[in-house]
């Protein structure tokens, strides 16, 4: 059976330890050397960089996250033990583990070190699909001959780089198609190596949970247990049309992967969907001039970065969760697309004034969706509000002064709410 | 109940009453058509509770009497049944339900107690006039195409109509906007309308009131409240609410001072939009317009999809301007064109321009530019 010494990188054929280093960290597995789609997720990726930053906090129980209202972003493997999860609220992360280091999150930093993953792997493979800062899938199909190397050892190769050159620790996942390298990638965290073949994908997969699907959350999961689904096995005995009958485009989707059927390919750019922004307060609060400041300063954020991506919105959405967890989404249509701060304002502030709860809320957040080009964006005035046409130059010249004297040269005295 | 009625009497009066019932009314008795036959007629009514009408039809009266049944299923019933029948309606009120025969066919449909069908409270009018048939036509076949579908500005989801001056005399108005292009339409003010509140027809009633208008020889009887207005010919009676919003001042949307000047065949213009607009694929189709000496070139340039131009021979005497227009607007306000040239009235490309029938001034349109 083909092998790989995950420390020293030699191959060979099968053993527990390395023959040439001696190392335990063998992975071996009768398909390795010949799949090549790969999912890549850095180990709690923001507490590792906070630790490798600040070596006081290697034993320590590290939380990144906001304040004390906020959730956990990350938490390192020592919080984990005490039951602290990404998203829990702060509060219950404190209640379960007093001891944890509270870090707020420096996304800059992030960003850089993603940016040297991204690096690294573009060295291996044009086919990156990143899902977010820290987790990519690869398509390494065909690179062999140009590495010397088959992609099981290149996997190898950027997690040894990785940790040696930027001090943080990923899992991989290797297996024949997306569904399941991402699937594989989370068995053996942290630090993990995990793969799935073509002859183990049918018993492996029968023995799962259906929640293993990506894409399957409580809402699917209570639909599916009312149709007496529960495991993937249960899945399998259902025909391919009652699914569909039953729960549409998901169901044939539920057929193909439970049969680990994926084609998918590993896209580079699967687009930008919408933009939105959203902030949580540190007190719940209901005072709508308090609110009228934050809708205003998310739709900046939010035409910031509209602008910078030279995208525009068909679709302003609002954003609000009560103090009960309960969410409020409302949106509206505009007759053209747009990028401007003011009409996203406006349209969001419309909403909720329209909202019929009006708090205490815990957040708010501001989006636009159903992008098109930017050069399409806010190109008709309006005959009934001709100050429209004037706040939209007044806010292009604000634009042009910020790009030239920085973002604080002018601002609205509405944002200071 | 018994009646006996002329098929094709009977479609034609149910053919108005059903087309105000929604189709996805959440109140049964909504669905339903309120049949009531007294002395030699029998009349429909339908409501949707913002518009009521009752159609009138004459009928041989067996039994006086009222009920109510689905209004859409009626009208399929007969409309299916072939021409000249003599349709006999018979309500059993043992069985709750109301047979429909007709020569050899025979339904039977089930029915809701009268009782619980509501009338729309009646108001007092304030004012009460008659216009023929082709003038209401007109003011709102022209001025419908701006109602805005934008459910936050719902003052524009209608025609605004009212009384305004022209020329020193008062006139009948229409105005309809959506932000992006507007209508205004006059008529010569009837007698009687002088007092008449305004107010804004909403969408759904100007669409009913249409099929009372077909006549050229109908008088049409107005009334008008605060909150209500009511059409009436001698079979129909059609009463609706009216939005309740301030319908913006529109007077200072429409531009005066415009003065480059474009005269153009409508027909030709309207055309050759269309055809350059084929090219753009966005939902946002800009044209632009360049305009010299004589002469229009129209053009699009989608740069994922293609680009088209298109010249015409027009007449222009100003200076140069070039001026984008979405496709759609231009061809609905070129559309609204059918005796003369249309002339257009620029100021500068980023201002509104004003659109109008020759020198005709009872029928102008304002449109927004694009920037492209």
């Amino acid at each position: 059976m083909p092998a790989l010494c995950r420390d020293c990188l030699t191959t060979f054929d099968a053993g527990t330890r390395c023959p040439a280093c001696r190392s335990p960290r063998v992975l071996s597995h009768p398909e390795l050397f010949d799949l090549s789609i790969a999912h890549m997720d850095c180990d709690a990726f923001y507490a590792s960089v906070e630790k490798r930053d600040n070596p006081d906090l290697r034993d320590k129980a590290v939380i990144v996250g906001g304040g004390q209202r906020g959730v956990v972003s990350t938490c390192c493997y020592i919080a984990r033990i005490s039951g602290v999860r990404s998203a829990m609220p702060m509060f219950q992360a404190m209640k379960l583990c007093p001891d944890a280091v509270v870090v707020k999150p420096r996304m800059r930093v992030y960003v850089e070190v993603s940016r040297a993953i991204r690096a690294m792997m573009e060295d291996m493979t044009p086919h990156i699909q990143p899902l977010s800062l820290d987790e990519a899938f690869m398509d390494l199909s065909g690179t062999t001959r140009l590495h010397g190397a088959p992609p099981a050892v290149m996997l190898a190769r950027l997690i040894k780089r990785m940790e040696e050159e930027l001090g943080i620790s990923g899992s991989i996942g290797l297996s024949h198609n997306k569904f399941l390298a991402k699937i594989a990638s989370d068995l053996d965290k942290p630090r993990g190596f995990s793969v799935i073949g073509q002859a183990e994908t049918h018993g492996f997969l029968a023995k799962q949970k259906v929640r293993i699907i990506w894409g399957v959350g409580t809402a699917t999961q209570t639909a599916l247990e009312q149709g007496g689904i529960r495991t993937i096995a249960d899945l399998l005995r259902w025909d391919r049309r009652d699914l569909g009958a039953r729960f549409g485009s998901m169901g044939d989707r539920l057929w193909h992967l439970a049969r680990g059927i994926d084609t998918r390919p590993v896209q580079r750019d699967e687009g930008v969907k919408s933009i939105s922004k959203e902030t949580t307060f540190f007190e719940d609060t209901g005072d709508a001039d308090l609110l009228d400041g934050h809708l205003w300063r998310l739709a900046e954020q939010v035409s910031d970065r509209a602008k910078a991506k030279v995208l525009a919105g068909r679709t302003v959405t609002l954003k609000l969760k009560r103090a009960d967890f309960k969410l409020i989404s409302r949106r509206h249509a505009l007759d053209q697309p747009t990028q401007l701060a003011d009409r996203i304002y406006r349209e969001a502030r419309a909403l909720f004034d329209a909202a019929p709860d009006k708090g205490p809320f815990r957040l708010i957040g501001v989006g636009i969706s159903d992008l098109c080009p930017g050069d399409q964006a806010d190109a008709e005035g309006d005959l009934l509000d001709l100050n429209a046409t004037k706040r939209s130059a007044a806010e292009r010249a604000t634009d042009a002064i910020r790009a030239r004297f920085g973002q604080d040269a002018i601002i609205k005295g509405r944002a200071l709410r | 109940m018994k009646i006996s009625i002329e098929r094709g009497a009977l479609l034609k009066a149910l053919g108005q009453a059903q087309s105000v019932v929604e189709r996805r009314a959440t109140i049964p008795i909504l669905s339903n058509v309120l049949i009531d036959a007294e002395g030699d007629q029998v009349s429909f009514r339908t409501t949707d509770l913002d518009i009521e009408v009752v159609d009138r039809a004459p009928a041989m009266v067996e039994r006086p009497g009222a009920t109510t049944v689905s209004a859409v299923m009626l009208h399929e019933i007969v409309r299916k049944l072939p021409d000249g029948a003599l349709v006999t309606l018979a309500e059993d009120s043992a069985s709750g339900r109301l047979t429909i025969a007709a020569g050899r066919s025979t339904f039977s449909l089930a029915t809701l107690p009268k009782e619980d069908f509501p009338v729309m409270a009646s108001s007092e009018y304030a004012s009460n006039f008659s216009a023929k048939a082709p003038v209401l036509r007109r003011l709102f076949d022209k001025a419908k195409f701006a109602i805005s579908t934008e459910e936050t500005r719902y003052y524009l989801n209608g025609v605004y109509m009212h009384v305004s001056t022209a020329d020193g005399g008062q006139v009948l108005r229409c105005v309809a906007t959506d932000g992006h292009r507007l209508a205004r339409i006059d008529a010569d003010l009837p007698e009687g309308a002088t007092g008449m509140p305004g107010v804004i027809v909403p969408r759904k009633t100007v669409g009913e009131l249409r099929k009372l208008l077909d006549d050229d020889d109908a008088i049409i009887a107005v009334s008008v409240s605060e909150t209500k207005i009511r059409f009436a010919t001698p079979a129909i009676t059609l009463t609706s609410k009216v939005i309740d919003g301030t319908f913006p001042d529109y007077t200072r949307v429409i531009p005066t001072g415009n003065t480059k000047r474009l005269e153009v065949d409508a027909t030709e213009f309207a055309k050759a939009v269309d055809r350059v607009a084929t090219v753009s694929s966005e939902r946002s189709r800009a044209v632009k317009l360049a305009l010299d000496e004589d002469r229009l070139v129209l053009s699009v340039n989608a740069p994922d999809s293609g680009a088209a131009e298109e010249e015409l021979a027009v007449a222009y005497g100003d200076e140069p301007l070039e001026i984008g227009f979405n496709a759609k607007y231009l061809l609905e306000i070129a559309s609204q064109v059918d005796r003369e040239n249309a002339v257009f009235l620029f100021n500068s490309s980023g201002d509104p321009t004003l659109m109008r029938e020759g020198n005709d001034t009872s029928a102008v349109y304002v449109v927004m530019p694009m920037r492209v």
